[in-house]
């Protein structure tokens, strides 16, 4: 079978640092849309972040939104444009912690937009400091001693905390960091879609995923922490699925 | 009707598509109205989880092309500040309602005309403009809604209404038809050759106000410049009221030139040659008319609800030609006729016997 780039994605080159979770993200994304056939009815929002020049590399309609706001953008897109299908790409420090407010409260609503957020245990694009879902120990430049729970609180389990409201129908962890794990989280991708073509709530998939160059490691390393440091905190699977809840199948 | 009903009702009839916001006196009928109406009239309604969000599903709406609009009070306007610096760097329509209440931080609920500077000057970060537009009625709250949209649309940029709590809350009749004056033209607002309507039969579009590139931003920034250079040698609307043969000149907007109205007929009853400028758009604000007529006054007093703000546009138009001075009241007080009628009188040095 001859390799076909996806046609949701541009043919153009990244500024993702060698090892880093996000162009396989894009990758997964622009595959789903071009397998359901949506890609003349996808509107996405980038984030701000590592992900913020995604317009670049996407061949649908993208717009910017401020840090975090992404969900409320796409919820003005989408209760304006109904028949379209609506994804925000969203990075730790965007949707954790300044946009915890506009997540919460689109999922809340129930917004039929999806969710694909990024968790790779830091700000990548600003240099490495701590996210809310940086690891207890781990070492960011701004928690040079390693993070301490009392002083920098835990970290954050976004889709179990999501998982508890009622406007979400689909909320799933997937990883980036080996082809089988690539697939589990494609399924997932795939649902978080027909989530929203089926219009049965808000679906989020959350996605570990590795940055060597902000946790200051090899690629291959960086491979290995997302499996020994990052699952073991962050449990894969899927935490909800509103019509029957089920784990990924293998 | 009440100023903030005669507001979103005039929205509506103006073809707004969509209405987001969020809970804060004294402007709190505005979303009322709206999540009745709107519904009806198959548009778009959401109580927002706070004003950040508000504006950012307003940018969400007009990305998309759609006629959006949000309304909120002072301290809530503030918090809008990131979302009004996207819309004006992504180049994009949107209406925006700040029925002003008193300052700083939560200050009282009362009218107030405290936040032009944040309206007229860009509180946001960045070299931008909003169209500022003031309303001095009820009508006007209705008819002013028609010409944000045409603005907003015209120039792909946001327009704010710069009213206050006085007038959303006031009654005052009002007559519900398309209003032909103040309007903006020519206007078109079929947005599919520029909005996110999904890429089908044409390349990618993007909406976005980082440019990382050299000299990118410059260029950017040159473009917006440009456009609020044309937009100031066409926008500007004023009204003069016996500026003709006057030796003093009010100038006042919204509710205070209500009262400088009739504080120019008072002066006027005593022989006083009074008369008063009444910006309709605090940006573009009238510096050209002010430019070429100061110097026929004897004094220029600009009265406001606030400490002083618009009195520096009107010295900056006047060049020191005519003395400039400023009356105004903060945090609640309004400025009575008779206040402003020996304010007056004080100011041009007249001695009067009684």
């Amino acid at each position: 079978m001859k390799y076909q780039p996806p046609h949701a994605l541009q043919p153009v080159s990244t500024h993702y640092c060698a090892g880093c979770g996000h162009g396989v993200a894009h990758r997964l994304i622009c595959e789903v849309i071009d397998e359901l056939g949506i890609r003349e009815r996808v509107l996405a929002v980038a984030p701000v972040g590592c992900a913020v020049l995604a317009y670049d590399y996407w061949n649908f309609d993208v717009t910017e939104a401020a840090h975090g706001r992404a969900p409320a953008v796409a919820t003005g897109m989408k209760r304006c444009n109904p028949d379209k299908l609506v994804f925000t790409y969203q990075g730790d420090g965007d949707l954790a912690a300044i946009g915890a407010g506009e997540i919460v409260n689109a999922a809340n609503r129930g917004e039929l937009i999806s969710v694909f957020f990024i968790n790779n245990a830091n700000y990548g694009m600003t240099g490495g400091q701590m996210a809310p879902t940086t690891l207890l120990g781990q070492k960011t430049t701004t928690s040079p001693a390693g993070r301490v729970a009392r002083r920098e609180g835990w970290p954050m389990k976004v889709v179990e905390m999501l998982t508890q409201l009622d406007g979400v129908a689909f909320a799933a962890r997937c990883a980036l960091h080996t082809p089988k794990h690539i697939r589990d989280a494609k399924r997932a991708i795939h649902t978080a879609f027909v989530t929203q073509m089926q219009e049965a709530g808000f679906a989020i998939v959350e996605l570990l995923a590795a940055c060597p160059v902000g946790w200051g490691v090899t690629p291959i390393q960086a491979i290995e922490l997302v499996e020994q440091q990052m699952i073991p905190v962050y449990p894969l699977g899927v935490f909800k699925q509103a019509s029957s809840p089920v784990s990924l199948p293998s | 009707m009440a100023g903030n009903h005669a507001l979103a009702e005039g929205a509506i009839q103006a073809g707004c598509d969509a209405y987001f916001g969020y809970p804060i006196t004294p402007q709190n009928e505005i979303p009322e109205y709206m999540a009745a109406r709107m519904p009806e009239e198959g548009r778009v309604f959401v109580q927002s989880e706070s004003e950040l969000a508000a504006i950012s599903m307003v940018m969400g709406a007009a990305v998309t092309g759609k006629r959006a609009m949000t309304t909120s009070s002072s301290p809530g306007i503030s918090l809008m500040q990131e979302g009004i610096s996207y819309l004006c760097g992504c180049e994009l329509p949107a209406v925006i309602a700040n029925v002003v209440r008193g300052g700083p931080g939560l200050g009282n609920i009362a009218a107030a005309q405290s936040d032009y500077f944040q309206a007229v000057k860009g509180g946001g970060h960045g070299d931008y403009h909003l169209f500022v537009l003031a309303p001095a009625s009820v009508q006007e709250m209705f008819d002013f809604a028609f010409w944000a949209f045409d603005l907003a649309f015209k120039y792909r940029n946001p327009v704010m209404i710069l009213t206050d709590g006085l007038i959303g809350q006031m009654m005052e009749p009002l007559t519900i038809r398309e209003p032909s004056w103040p309007r903006a033209t020519p206007v078109s607002f079929d947005a599919r050759d520029w909005a996110l309507t999904g890429a089908a039969g044409r390349p990618p579009r993007s909406f976005k106000s980082l440019f990382l590139g050299d000299g990118v931003l410059e260029a950017h920034n040159a473009k917006l410049q440009a456009k609020y250079a044309r937009a100031a040698a066409t926008e500007v609307r004023y009204e003069t009221v016996a500026t003709e043969d006057a030796q003093l000149l009010l100038v006042a907007y919204g509710i205070m030139a209500r009262v400088c109205r009739e504080t120019v007929d008072r002066l006027r009853a005593r022989g006083i040659k009074a008369g008063l400028l009444r910006p309709l758009t605090l940006w573009p604000f009238p510096t050209a008319w002010l430019a070429a007529h100061a110097a026929q006054f004897a004094h220029i007093l600009v009265v406001e609800l606030s400490c002083g703000q618009m009195v520096e546009d009107v010295q900056l138009a006047v060049q020191a030609r005519t003395p400039v001075s400023f009356y105004g009241r903060a945090g609640g007080g309004i400025v009575t006729c008779q206040e402003l009628t020996a304010v007056a009188i004080e100011r041009l040095g007249i001695k009067e016997t009684s």
